[in-house]
This record gives C-alpha cells, structure tokens and sequence, in this order.
C-alpha cells in the first residue's frame, strides 16, 4: 500500500480580523470562523492529485487537536482523503511534540510521503516539517512548488529567497507545501455526504506514547504598534516633494 | 554567560546581510559571546567578511565539498556537531534558517523560538503570530539550549570593524546521501536584493499583467529601488514568487516603501511594516493600505507611476547639473 500522510491543522480563518483578548493570554476565538490551515489543503490537494495519477493508493490525514478538529478532518474527507486520525490533545501542542506525535503514526501506517504546510497561519512557527524530517532521518523538501515523483525518488522545486532551488530527495521524505504548488479543490455537497461515511479514528497522546512537552511558555499577548495613519497627496508632485522633504529621495 | 552560535547564510561567495542582523539580534542578549559558523566547500572569503562583523569573537569554517550548496540534510548533523557548550543557536528567518534550523533543533531535542523580533533577556524574546496581529513574549527554559530564527527586519545590521579570529573545524560526521543539489534558477542579478534594499517599489493585482510591471521596474531604475509584489500579483503570474513580500513572502523593512495597485490585506501589511515611510498609490480610497501609509494618492496607477517616474528623474539631472 502507497500511503501519503498529510498534516491538518485547525487555524482561525485568514479572512478574520485577529484581536488580542483583553487578560493578553491569547486571542479570541469565541464565535470566530475556524478553517483548515491554508497550506495544509495545499498539501492535500497535492496529495490527492498523486494519487488520482497512480502514484499512491491511499492519503490519510491527521490532525492533533481540540475535539472539534474533526470538523476539518470531515472537510478533508470530503476534499477525497480516504480516512482521518485524530491525535486529541486539548492544550495546543508544541513542534516538536507534534512531530514526535507524526514519527509514532509514521512506524504504524508506513507512508512513503508526508506532506505538510510550510506554516500555520496562526503560530507563523515554520517548524514542524524539517523537525519531523530530523526526527525520521529522512530528507526534507520544503516550500515546495512542484513535487516530481520518480521511482524511489522525488524531484522538487522549492520557492527560495534567490528564487527556485530544484533539489532531488530519495523517499520516504518529508515536504512542506508552499503557495504555488497547487490551487486546492472546492469541496461538493455529495462529497460531504460520502465523507460522512468515511473512517475516522481517535487516538491520545499517551497511546502514541507521546509526553506533550512544554519547553517555550507563552507569556503575555499585545496587539502590534500600530502606525500612524498619514496625509493623502493630491498629484504626484505633491507626493515627489512631499518624499525629498523627508529626504527619503 | 550567553554562549551563541549563528549559522552564516551565504552564496559560496558573499556573506548574506541577514547575518549580520543575527549578530545584533545576538548582541542583545546579556554577556553574549558571538561565534559565526560558515559551512562552505571553500569558507575563506566568505569567513574573512564574518570576521569583521562588529561583536563576533570567533568564527568557524566547517569546509567540506558537500557543503557547497546550502542543504538542511547535510548541514544541520554538522552543526549538532558543533553545537557542543553553546547556549543559543541563531539563523535568519528567511528560507535558508527556516529551512535548516528546526532540523537542528530537532536533533538537538530543543524548542526554537521562530522569528524573534526583540530580546529581552536571555529567556525571554518577542515574536509576532497570526500575520503579527499579535506579538508574544515566549519564556525559554533556564539552562536548556535554544534555536531561534531572527526576524531580520526587526535588527540593524551589525557594524564592520571587527577582527574575530578565524579557525577551521574538521569534524568526524557522517553526512547523509539522500538529498542531492540539482539546481538554482536564480532572480536577475541587475536589480538591488529585495531583503536588503533601502528603497521597494511593489506592484499589486491593479498592475493587470506581467507586462505592466514594466513600469515599476521603470521607475524602480530611476530610485535604485528593488522591486516586490504582493501575494495576488505573484498568484496570477505578473510577478516570480521571490518576489512576493507578506507574512509567507519576505518581511522587509526598506527606508521607503511604495505600494501601487496593493489594496493591503493584512498577510501583505505584516511584510512591511517596518518600512521607515510608506507611500501607497491606490485608486480605491476606501483601501486598507492608505491606513497605513505615510503619504497616500489616490488614482489611476497607470497615469501616476510615469509622471513619477518623469518627476524624480528631472529632478535628478538637475541635481546632476
């Protein structure tokens, strides 16, 4: 069996309007729209596109999270992932513990590929890929923006600084999707019917033989500085002199 | 006693600045001693230029032909290697240290603390979350090693005048075969680096096509600007992706920052706000940049950019006269 496993992550949705909650502990999230991390439906799409060309057979999601991280789970069923693990932990989890988490589910179902996104949108943390990929001993290809699948091998392309890296990775291997790798699918009525069906296993972190480690303790959360709002120029003369008085030109 | 390491970034021949903003990132830490490690097949050049840097005390070459192109497989074993008495390691956040520092701390079986903006003490530093519509104070543990990965537009680059002594490392490490280097399609050369570049001209989806990015590379030649793009305009093809500035593009922080054609959602506005002025040109008033921006014109870009361009360049040869 071909299996890729692919991360999901419950995220507060990009269209939200983020404020910090008022004690500085967190933002709010009571009411507000949740969403699968953008890159994690990037990294299903491709996952699910491998498979629709023969590459793999199955793609299972996972998740570690609240309970209500099954709801996006379902929406990745429904996307055409063939069966979800959710890893409960009601404390959000770490990295590294995630990755400790993804190494245990790695030795049960054997994948030739994980996918996961390059970030949360909520943590902005970028880590979780290359950790796992070291934990694993395995290679990693992240910001990917097109995966090449050879026999035993993957090409990827990755979205660098200086511009496009192709680098050549044996598998099994890590990757992380970056923006432009895919355009993720719509999910259809029927689809979210048949997900409905599809299997859906809990597991905790004590039966992975996971210990959640805190090692970085969120102190306090402030809204940013924000900066002023300034004057409106009329024409572009306005604006060049406006710009050499600042001595910026 | 802060004992850190920063990994260098470089291309085999010139020292990336997001170095030498690590190095005041570093700096802020209390009793900081400053080793710069640069794993090259040939380090000298790239060594001589760390060496300078203001506050550096030692910087190591580790030297190896697999080390010619920057790959996280091969060069994070050789920093775990090395990693020995140091207390934080430190690499930039961009793709090259969010690449290769989370393997290293995974090796290292150590928390990384991701685009660190300010230093507060030697456990304690700022990051932004959620698009930085929220800065965290994380807390480290006490006597446990650290990776972190330094916010560059957060940190002046470190000074020159420095004269830290340089040695070369051989270590014993097997290093992996399994990921391989096949190539690098890199961004014209002729234009200043993006990250780096006092002045930034971007082009949004307004621009309309690829084709009329033409006139911001135009009036970029006139400032001896570089040249970015906001997420929608690389999505639809008028920009390449190194191009594009926000919360999963490059965070910048130029002296001047002029937007056009950017309405300025909140991904592309965490990329600049450290911009010491911003300029956004804009035909919608009712545009979220324009809360921002320093000086705001509202029109059509296709009529302000060239007169821009006509006016800054006028200038400019009087001034030459």
């Amino acid at each position: 069996m071909k299996r890729i496993l692919v991360g999901i992550k419950r995220v507060v949705d990009a269209n939200v309007r983020i404020r910090v909650n008022p004690d500085g502990t967190g933002v709010m999230t009571d009411g507000v729209k949740m969403a699968i991390n953008p890159f994690d439906e990037i990294a299903l799409e491709e996952a699910l596109r491998i498979k629709e060309r023969g590459a793999a057979d199955e793609v299972v999601v996972v998740s570690i999270g609240v309970a209500e991280a099954q709801q996006q789970l379902r929406t990745a069923l429904a996307m055409g992932a063939d069966r979800a693990l959710h890893v409960k932990s009601d404390a959000p989890v770490e990295p590294l513990t995630a990755a400790r988490v993804f190494l245990q589910l790695i030795a049960r179902e054997e994948p030739f590929l994980v996918i996961l996104g390059k970030q949360a949108i909520d943590d902005d943390n970028s880590q979780t890929g290359p950790m796992l990929a070291a934990l694993w001993n395995r290679p990693q290809a992240t910001f990917a923006s097109k995966i090449e699948l050879a026999a035993g091998t993957a090409r990827v392309t990755r979205e660098v600084d200086a511009g496009l890296e192709t680098i050549e990775v044996d598998l099994p291997a890590v990757m992380t999707t970056d923006l432009r790798l895919n355009e993720p699918r719509y999910v259809k009525l029927p689809d979210i019917m048949k997900a409905k069906k599809k299997p859906l296993d809990t597991l905790t972190l004590a039966e992975l033989g996971v210990e959640p480690r805190t090692q970085l303790k969120l102190v306090r959360f402030e809204p940013p500085s924000q900066r002023q709002k300034g004057v409106l120029v009329k024409d572009a003369a306005e604006l060049v002199g406006e710009l050499r008085k600042r001595g910026v030109i | 006693m802060a004992q850190i390491l920063i990994i260098a970034e470089h291309d085999g021949a010139t020292l990336n600045p997001a170095t030498a903003k690590c190095v005041t990132c570093a700096r802020a830490l209390p009793d900081a001693a400053i080793t710069i490690v640069v794993c090259a097949a040939d380090a000298s050049a790239v060594a001589a230029q760390a060496a300078r840097l203001a506050g550096v005390e030692r910087v190591v070459m580790l030297e190896n032909p697999a080390n010619a192109e920057p790959l996280a497989a091969l060069i994070a074993p050789q920093i775990v290697a090395l990693a020995g008495a140091f207390t934080h390691l430190f690499g930039p956040s961009t793709t090259f240290g969010k690449d290769l520092m989370p393997r290293v701390a995974a090796l290292l079986d150590c928390a990384q603390v991701s685009n660190i903006m300010a230093v507060e003490d030697a456990t304690h530093f700022r990051r932004p979350t959620y698009a930085g519509n929220a800065i965290v104070t994380v807390e480290s543990r006490a006597g446990e090693r650290l990776v972190g990965t330094v916010r560059t537009a957060s940190f002046e680059a470190a000074g020159g005048g420095g004269a830290a002594a340089i040695e070369s490392v051989r270590l014993d490490v097997a290093l992996p075969t399994h990921t391989r280097f096949l190539r690098r399609a890199a961004a014209k050369a002729d234009r200043p680096d993006l990250q780096s570049a006092t002045r930034v001209i971007s082009g949004g989806r307004a621009l309309g096509s690829a084709e009329n990015f033409k006139i911001l590379y135009e009036l970029a030649d006139e400032l001896g600007a570089a040249v970015g793009a906001s997420r929608a305009a690389v999505d639809a093809g008028f920009a390449a992706n190194d191009m594009q500035v926000g919360q999963t593009g490059k965070i910048i922080a130029p002296e001047l920052y002029i937007a056009i054609g950017i309405s300025g959602a909140i991904q592309h506005l965490t990329g600049i706000t450290d911009a010491r002025t911003i300029v956004a040109i804009n035909k919608d008033a009712e545009a979220p940049i324009f809360e921002i921006a320093d000086f705001g014109l509202v029109g059509d870009l296709f009529q302000i950019v060239p007169e821009l361009q006509r006016l800054v360049a006028g200038s400019r040869a009087v001034k030459a006269d």
